[in-house]
This record gives C-alpha cells, structure tokens and sequence, in this order.
C-alpha cells in the first residue's frame, strides 16, 4: 500500500484483515464462546446448579460445537484467508528469534521480530485448530455412543474433559493479551490498524 | 534488527518461505489428542489417585473442580428445584394399590432404616467409592401399601417437576434399593436430591431419582426421563449402556 502524500504518516492506515476474515473471527468466536459457556454450566457444579436444565445445555452445546469449524471451512472459500493461513504455517528464522525473546520475557520491540503474525500467534492458531477437532472428534465418539467401542467413550470422555480445561486457560490468555492491546482489536474489528503499531508490532509485514 | 531477516531474494517476503511448522503444531495436535485417548485408561487411573488424596488435603476444594477430582457431580434437568424441608416435604404412594398412603419425612424416619455402603457409579464415568446411603427399604412402602394383582411396575416422579424414573416391580423390591434420607451420615441436602431420594445400589445412578415426590405401581413399565433421551431402562452397571464398569452391588 502507497501513502498518499496528504495523509499524515501518523494517522495512516493499512488494511490487516478482509471483511471475510473478520467475520469469520466473531462467528467463531461467538460459538467458542457459546461452548466455553454451556460447558462450564454442565460442569462447574455451582453453576450446574444455578442454571438446572441439562437437556437443553446438553444439545446447545453439542450443536454449537459442531458448527464451530464451519466458518474457517467455510473461509478457505477466500484468497485472503488462504493467503493468511499460508503465513500462518510457515515460520522463518525471525520466528525463532521472537520465541527466544518471548521464554527469556524481553519486551523489547527490536528483540521481537515479526511479518504480518508473530510466531506466539502462529503457534496459537495451529494448536487451538488441532485442539478444536480433537474436542470434536472427542465430542462425538460421546454424542454418538453406538458408533465406537465402550471403552473408547471414557478415554474420550476423560481427553475431552482436560483438554477443555487446557483451552480454556489458553483462551484467557488470548483474550488476554487482546484486551492489553486495542489496536490489534481495532484491527479485527475494523480490518485496519494504524501504520505506526504494524511497523512497531509486525516489521516484516507488507501489507 | 534480526539479520537473519533479509537474507535470500530482495523480493520474497519473509513469511512466504520458512518452515511448515504450523502445520506439524497443528497435526502434534491432532496426533497427542488420539494419543490421549489410547493413554486415557492408565492415566486417568493414576490422576484420580493422585487429586483423590490431593482433595482431602485441599481446603479450597479447587481440586473438586478438576477433571477425575473425584466426588459427585450435581445434574438437575429442570430450570430451577424447590426446596422442601420436614414441614413441606411429601411422598405419595398410589397407583395399583389398595392403600395410597403420604408420608411426612417424621413418619418415614420412624420406619425401620436401612444402611448400604457401596461404591455410586455414574453412567458420565465418574464414581465416587464406599458411599453410605440410609433409608426405608421402597419393598417396605410397596408391602405397606398392599399392591393390587395387576400391578407389575413402579414409576417415580420428583418434585422438580420434571424428572422420572421407573423399575420393574422384581427390580422394585430388591433388598438394595432404598428410600434414602441419608447420605454419607448426613441428612441428605438439597443439591444431593434432599431431603428424600431413591437409592438404586445396582443400577447407574441416573435411576435413583434425587427429590422423590411420589410412587405410582403401574402395570407395565414407563421409561423415565433419560430413558426416553436413550439411556437403558434396565440400567445395571457394568451390563448397561455399553459399559463394562464393576458391578456397585
């Protein structure tokens, strides 16, 4: 993208995310959220037993759960999204670099080296992608109970359980970190950022 | 800056080459998940060892909250559960009987009680070991109440308003299988089912009714709540809804 000349440098904005992307953020976002939610009414025994009506969390839940890989399939329809994942997949040197300075916590930005994501951000991708299925892989041998061997409902049962205790704790710490930097949030939700904070946070970026 | 950064090709963006280690993260996913399920059994087995000791030196009871923390899990299928106390409390025995009779909580505490400790077993997996229940044996109401020739079933409804639960009349009048006003020595609370609850020692736990309103002998067998969402009607454990847990009684 080319500044125009009028357009103070400060001010400038460069496009981080296509509105495909962006919605595929909230929708999936909101059945996470939908999920994380019944879940802890299902499991947490005080809110068990505040909120009662188990059926209906049960099949809320398991609907919602399901339909949660839909909008990231649904995504790959978008050369944006593809050409995101791409990014995402692919970790050069710099990454390597980013990971070191992120495990001995050195903030600075110069130690911190970064194209359009930072490799804290490809690692969560690719790990809540992996841990999602295996929570729907799981979720259905419990839905389903006829379809697999009895023993494999309690292993799936017992996966299913730590793992969103896992997802949950990681989840925090995504919202987390979103919550302690507003123009990245700005980012997803407009689908631009200021020229300022890319060059600071993603260096090796072009958009 | 990292030098790393701009070696090769002036015009290549750094995150179009690189190594596919998001894919591998994402597939060591996928691959610890199924690992996960193979390894479940063993280690599922030494986590409830590990946190069950660990709860009873953890006066937060944070651990009751982990996965195999142990202890029970409380499940309502209605929105919201009245609480009956001694003065409100109820329990309707009718249906094909010559005598329906209403029972106070004084009244059944009067009656010779029974107490069982046997492991409870949860049909989620989950089972809470050496339980004592302590009750009035249902074949002791079911005798009281003179059941006419025809009747061959019993069915349970709840206060909740929404629950049931139902037995063969054989099932019914097994020597395990109790009224229950207490649990683990203590008058049985609200969130266990309180103040009265059926205790089905042999069956998975789903069968014994929490907040017992009533005891209807009917002429067949009506599936119960779960039954009809397709759970078994005859509900042993360990020979029942596809499991293989160790018999409770």
């Amino acid at each position: 993208m080319t500044l125009r000349a009028d357009t103070p440098p400060t001010t400038a904005k460069v496009r981080r995310f296509s509105t495909a992307q962006r919605w595929v953020h909230r929708t999936t976002a909101a059945l996470m959220g939908v999920c994380v939610a019944t879940a802890a009414c299902l499991y947490v025994p005080q809110l068990a037993e505040l909120v009662g009506r188990r059926d209906l969390l049960v099949t809320v839940h398991q609907w919602s759960g399901l339909a949660l890989p839909v909008p990231v399939l649904a995504a790959l329809a978008s050369r944006a999204f593809r050409a995101d994942l791409g990014r995402l997949n692919r970790f050069g040197p710099h990454d390597r670099t980013w990971l070191r300075a992120a495990l001995h916590r050195d903030k600075r930005p110069a130690s911190r080296p970064a194209a359009k994501f930072n490799a804290g951000q490809k690692l969560y991708a690719a790990w809540i992608a992996g841990a999602t299925l295996v929570m729907l892989a799981t979720g259905l041998m419990m839905w389903f109970t006829h379809l697999t061997p009895l023993l494999w409902r309690t292993s799936a049962t017992f996966v299913h359980d730590w793992l969103a205790l896992t997802i949950g704790i990681v989840l925090a710490g995504h919202i987390g970190m979103a919550l302690a930097d507003p123009e990245s949030r700005r980012g997803m939700r407009t689908g631009k950022v200021s020229r300022d904070w890319a060059d600071r946070e993603h260096p090796l970026w072009r958009p | 800056m990292n030098e790393d950064v701009h070696q090769g090709v002036n015009d290549e963006h750094p995150e179009e080459r690189g190594t596919p280690i998001g894919r591998r993260v994402f597939l060591g996913t996928l691959a610890l998940g199924a690992a996960g399920v193979v390894a479940a059994p063993p280690l599922q087995r030494g986590l409830e060892r590990f946190l069950g000791g660990a709860a009873d030196k953890d006066p937060t009871g944070l651990t009751g909250l982990l996965p195999n923390g142990g202890g029970f899990r409380y499940y309502s299928v209605a929105s919201s559960v009245p609480r009956k106390n001694a003065g409100t409390y109820r329990l309707t025995v009718d249906g094909l009987v010559e005598r329906p009779v209403n029972y106070t909580i004084d009244e059944l505490r009067a009656m010779p009680q029974t107490r069982m400790v046997r492991d409870v077993q949860c049909v989620t997996g989950w089972r809470v070991p050496d339980t004592p229940f302590e009750g009035v044996r249902l074949s002791r109401l079911l005798d009281a109440a003179r059941l006419r020739p025809t009747a061959r079933a019993v069915r349970f409804t709840c206060f909740d308003g929404t629950y049931t639960e139902s037995l063969t009349l054989d099932q019914a009048r097994r020597a395990d299988v109790l009224v229950a006003l207490r649990m683990q020595d203590k008058d049985l609370g609200h969130s266990h089912g309180g103040p009265v609850r059926l205790y089905v020692a042999p069956m998975y736990f789903y069968k014994s009714a929490k907040w017992l309103s009533g005891i209807t002998v009917t002429d067949e067998v009506r599936p119960g709540y779960w039954e009809e969402r397709g759970y078994d009607v005859d509900a042993w454990v360990g020979r029942s809804n596809g499991r293989d847990d160790d018999p409770t009684s």
